[in-house]
C-alpha cells in the first residue's frame, strides 16, 4: 500500500508541470531548530519585514520566500540548498548563518547557475579563490569585523592580548583577522571545540593565569550568552576587560542585561545607525516584533532589497540572469548600512564601527556606535579572486 | 608548568565529572535494573533546568527555584515512567531507543512550544555570584564549588541509599537479578517507577545546576548524554560506584585534555597544526578511554556483582 502511494506521489511531481515564471521564487536557508533557532526566527522575522516593505512585489512579480532549516549542519544545509534548487527550482537561495553550512552548500548553488547570496557568513575561501559570479554577500568577510577590532585594541594601547573563538571555519578567520591588524602582543590562542563546548571554565582559568591586558573572543549565537555569563563568574572582569565580536546581539541581550553592558564590540552596523533605510528598518521591525532587530536581521532585510535591485533591473525577466548579475553588482538599492559598493568578489566595501552595550530610554539594552573605525573597508582576500568587471 | 593552573583545571574537572555523576547515576540505575536504554534522559535534565528556571522566576529565590524544581521533576518522571516507558520493558533495545527518541523530539518541542525558542536564564544569587580565593591569588568562582559540595553530598547520600537501606538493598538485588528479585517477592513494578523517578530527579537536579552556568534552551541534554552514556559504559552499567569514579575520570580527562594538549602538541608539532589538533584531539580522548577499556574490561570497571 505504502509503494502504491510513493509511485501515486511520484506520479503526481511528475505531471505538475513547472511553475511558470510568474514569481519570484527566493530559497532562504537559515537555523529554525536548535539552540541556535533564534537567530534564524530573527532573520526570518526581518525578511518578512521587507516583503512587507517592499508590498510582497518585485517589478510587478508575487514574490514567494521558501524557508529552509539546515539545522545548524553542513549536510543538512546542503540537502535543503539541493532541494531548493531542484524542486522548488528557486530564482535566489540566500540566508546561511554559518560559514560551514555555506562552504558546505556554495557548489551545489552556484554549479546550477542559481544566485547564491550569503546573509551572514563570510568565509574567507568565498571571497578569495572560490569566488564566484554567482555568489554575492549582504554582510562581510569574517576577518573583516575583528580586523576593526584589531584596530580598536591599537587606538586603546592594549598591549597583550589572549584569543578565544570557536574551531571551525568563522572561527579561525576571525582570530585571523584580530591577528592581521594588531600590533601588541598575543600571548595565547585557544581554539575550543565547536558546537558541543559550553563550558569555558579551563580557557578561562589559563586566561587568568596568562595575565593579558584583555580578551578577545568570538562566541556567536548561544556560545556568546554562556560565554558572557562564565567570564562573569570567573572574576575576570575586574582584571581582564573583554573585547567580542559577534558574541553580543539583540538574542542575548535581553539574557545578559548589565553583564554586558559596556561591552564593546565592532560591526558593520547597529540599530542606532542613521539612514534613512535603517530608520525604516529599525522601528518597523520594533513595531512588528516588539523587540530590537539584531545585525543578523539587517543583513537578512538587504538580502531582500539586494533582489529586488536586481529583478526590477531586468523588468522581471527572471531568465535575464546576466541583467541581474550586472544590477546587484551596483549595489543599487537602499542598504540599511547606507551607500556602499561592492567588491571584485562580491563582499560589501563598508564601514565599520565600534559600539558598545547601553540601555535605551525604556531600559532596554541595546547596542550604539561609538566611534568609526574603519572606513570603506575592503577584505583582504579579494586580491585572491581572478574574478574582474 | 603552573602547578596552581594545574590545580585550578583539576578543580574544573572535577565540577565537570560531578554533573556527569548526577547525569550518569540516574542512567546507570534505569539502564543496569531496568534494563531500559532511555535516550529521553537528557530530556529530563533539560526539563529540570526549566523548571528551575520558571520556579525562580515566580518566587524570585534560586534555592526555592531549586527545591521546588526536584518535586516537579519527580512527578514528571513517574508521568513519564506510568505513560510511556512501562509498555517498552518488554521490547528489545532497538524498540527502546525509538521510542525513548521519540521522547527527546516531544520535549524539545513542548519547551520550544511553552518557553519560546530563545532560551531563558537563571541569574544566581549574589552570594553564589562571586569568586572565592582557594589559595591566595587563586579566585574559583563560588558556584562552581558550590556544585562539587552538592555532588559529593548527594553522591554519599546515594552511596547511603543504595548500600545501608532496605530500598538499597532492593535496587542492588534488581541490578543483579531481577527475576530472582522478582520471584522473591519484589514489587518490580513499584520498585522500577521509584527507580525512575529517583533518576529523574538526579537528572534534574544536574540540570538545574548546569542552568546557571549555561544557558537553558531546547537541547541542552543532548550533548551531555553522550558523555553520560560513555560514563556508564566505562563504569559498568548498574553501577553508581562505578559511575563516580568513570564520571570524574571523563571530567578530569576532558577537562585537562582541553586545557594543556595543544600546548603538548606545540613541543614537537608547527604552531598553526597544534592549535587546530589540539581540540580535535582533546575530544577524542574520551573515546579513546572507552575503547581502551571496552577492549580490556569489556563489563566496565565496577560491574555490579552476580551478573
Amino acid at each position: 500500500m505504502f509503494r502504491k502511494l510513493m509511485g501515486l506521489a511520484a506520479a503526481g511531481a511528475l505531471l505538475a508541470s513547472p511553475a511558470a515564471a510568474d514569481k519570484v521564487k527566493i530559497g532562504f536557508v537559515t537555523t529554525l531548530t536548535t539552540g541556535a533557532g533564534v537567530i534564524g526566527r530573527d532573520m526570518r522575522d526581518a525578511v518578512d519585514l521587507g516583503l512587507d516593505h517592499i508590498g510582497r512585489k518585485m517589478a510587478g512579480l508575487d514574490v514567494e520566500v521558501i524557508y529552509e532549516d539546515d539545522g545548524f549542519k553542513p549536510e543538512t544545509g546542503k540537502q535543503k540548498t539541493e532541494k531548493l534548487i531542484q524542486k522548488d527550482k528557486a530564482h535566489f537561495v540566500a540566508g546561511y548563518i554559518w560559514s560551514h553550512v555555506l562552504l558546505a552548500s556554495y557548489k551545489t548553488a552556484v554549479d546550477a547557475d542559481t544566485f547564491l547570496i550569503s546573509s551572514n557568513a563570510g568565509p574567507s575561501q568565498l571571497a578569495g579563490k572560490l569566488c564566484d559570479e554567482n555568489f554575492f554577500s549582504t554582510s562581510w568577510q569574517n576577518d573583516q569585523t575583528p580586523m576593526a577590532m584589531g584596530e580598536v585594541l591599537n587606538q586603546r594601547g592594549v598591549g597583550s592580548l589572549y584569543v578565544m573563538a570557536p574551531n571551525y571555519a568563522a572561527g579561525k578567520n576571525m582570530v585571523a583577522g584580530v591577528e592581521r591588524t594588531y600590533k601588541g602582543e598575543i600571548v595565547a590562542k585557544d581554539l575550543t571545540r565547536f558546537p558541543d563546548q559550553l563550558d569555558f571554565s579551563a580557557e578561562l582559568a589559563k586566561v587568568r593565569a596568562a595575565k593579558p591586558d584583555a580578551l578577545f573572543v568570538f562566541y556567536p549565537g548561544k556560545h556568546g550568552t554562556q560565554f558572557f555569563k562564565q567570564y562573569q563568574q570567573s572574576g575576570l572582569k575586574g582584571t581582564v576587560p573583554l573585547y567580542s565580536v559577534f558574541t553580543v546581539d539583540s538574542m542575548n541581550l535581553p539574557l545578559l542585561k548589565d553583564q554586558a553592558e559596556g561591552s564593546l564590540m565592532t560591526q558593520f552596523w547597529a540599530p542606532d545607525l542613521d539612514t534613512p533605510a535603517n530608520r525604516r528598518f529599525v522601528s518597523g521591525y520594533r513595531e512588528k516584533y516588539g523587540r530590537y532587530p539584531s545585525f543578523y536581521a539587517a543583513q537578512s532585510y538587504d538580502t531582500v532589497f539586494l533582489i529586488k535591485s536586481a529583478v526590477e533591473a531586468v523588468n522581471g525577466d527572471l531568465g535575464d540572469r546576466d541583467g541581474m548579475r550586472a544590477a546587484m553588482r551596483k549595489a543599487d538599492f537602499e542598504s540599511v548600512r547606507g551607500p556602499f559598493r561592492y567588491g571584485n568578489n562580491h563582499f560589501p566595501i563598508q564601514n565599520f564601527y565600534l559600539r558598545h552595550v547601553v540601555k535605551d530610554a525604556d531600559g532596554n539594552f541595546t547596542t550604539e556606535i561609538v566611534s568609526t573605525v574603519l572606513e570603506n573597508h575592503q577584505d583582504t582576500y579579494a586580491k585572491d579572486c581572478k574574478m574582474s568587471w | 608548568m603552573d602547578w596552581i593552573l594545574l590545580l585550578e583545571q583539576c578543580l574544573n574537572g572535577l565540577q565537570l565529572g560531578i554533573l556527569l555523576f548526577l547525569l550518569a547515576a540516574g542512567l546507570t540505575l534505569v539502564f543496569g535494573i531496568m534494563d531500559l536504554v532511555n535516550l529521553a534522559h537528557g530530556s529530563l535534565y533539560m526539563m529540570g533546568a526549566y523548571f528551575a528556571t520558571t520556579f525562580a522566576g515566580w518566587t524570585d529565590s534560586f534555592l526555592l527555584g531549586a527545591l521546588l524544581a526536584l518535586p516537579a521533576a519527580l512527578l514528571l518522571g513517574i508521568l513519564v515512567e506510568v505513560v510511556a516507558l512501562r509498555t517498552l520493558y518488554s521490547r528489545d533495545h532497538l524498540d527502546q531507543v525509538l521510542a525513548t527518541f521519540g521522547l527527546i523530539l516531544f520535549f524539545n518541542e513542548l519547551a520550544r512550544i511553552v518557553w519560546g525558542p530563545a532560551g531563558l536564564d537563571l541569574p544566581l544569587p549574589a552570594f553564589l555570584e562571586t569568586s572565592v580565593e582557594l589559595l591566595p591569588g587563586v579566585p574559583y568562582p563560588a558556584y562552581r564549588i558550590a556544585i562539587i559540595v552538592v555532588g559529593l553530598v548527594v553522591a554519599g547520600g546515594l552511596y547511603a541509599l543504595v548500600s545501608h537501606t532496605r530500598v538499597g538493598m532492593l535496587i542492588r538485588a534488581g541490578a543483579s537479578n531481577r527475576e530472582m528479585a522478582g520471584a522473591l517477592g519484589v514489587d518490580i513494578q513499584l520498585l522500577y517507577t521509584l527507580v525512575f523517578g529517583l533518576g529523574t530527579v538526579l537528572a534534574a537536579l544536574a540540570g538545574l545546576m548546569a542552568a546557571p552556568i549555561l544557558t537553558v534552551q531546547t537541547g541542552m541534554g543532548e550533548t551531555i548524554l553522550i558523555l553520560a552514556f560513555v560514563v556508564i559504559v566505562i563504569g559498568g552499567i548498574g553501577s553508581i560506584r562505578g559511575a563516580f569514579v568513570a564520571a570524574v575520570l571523563i571530567g578530569l580527562i576532558d577537562t585537562v585534555g582541553r586545557a594543556f594538549l595543544a600546548d603538548l602538541l606545540r613541543l614537537f608539532l608547527a604552531n598553526q597544526t597544534a592549535e587546530t589538533a589540539g581540540p580535535a584531539m582533546s575530544s577524542m580522548l574520551i573515546y579513546i578511554l572507552m575503547a581502551a577499556i571496552l577492549a580490556i574490561r569489556p563489563q566496565g570497571l565496577f560491574p555490579p556483582r552476580g551478573r
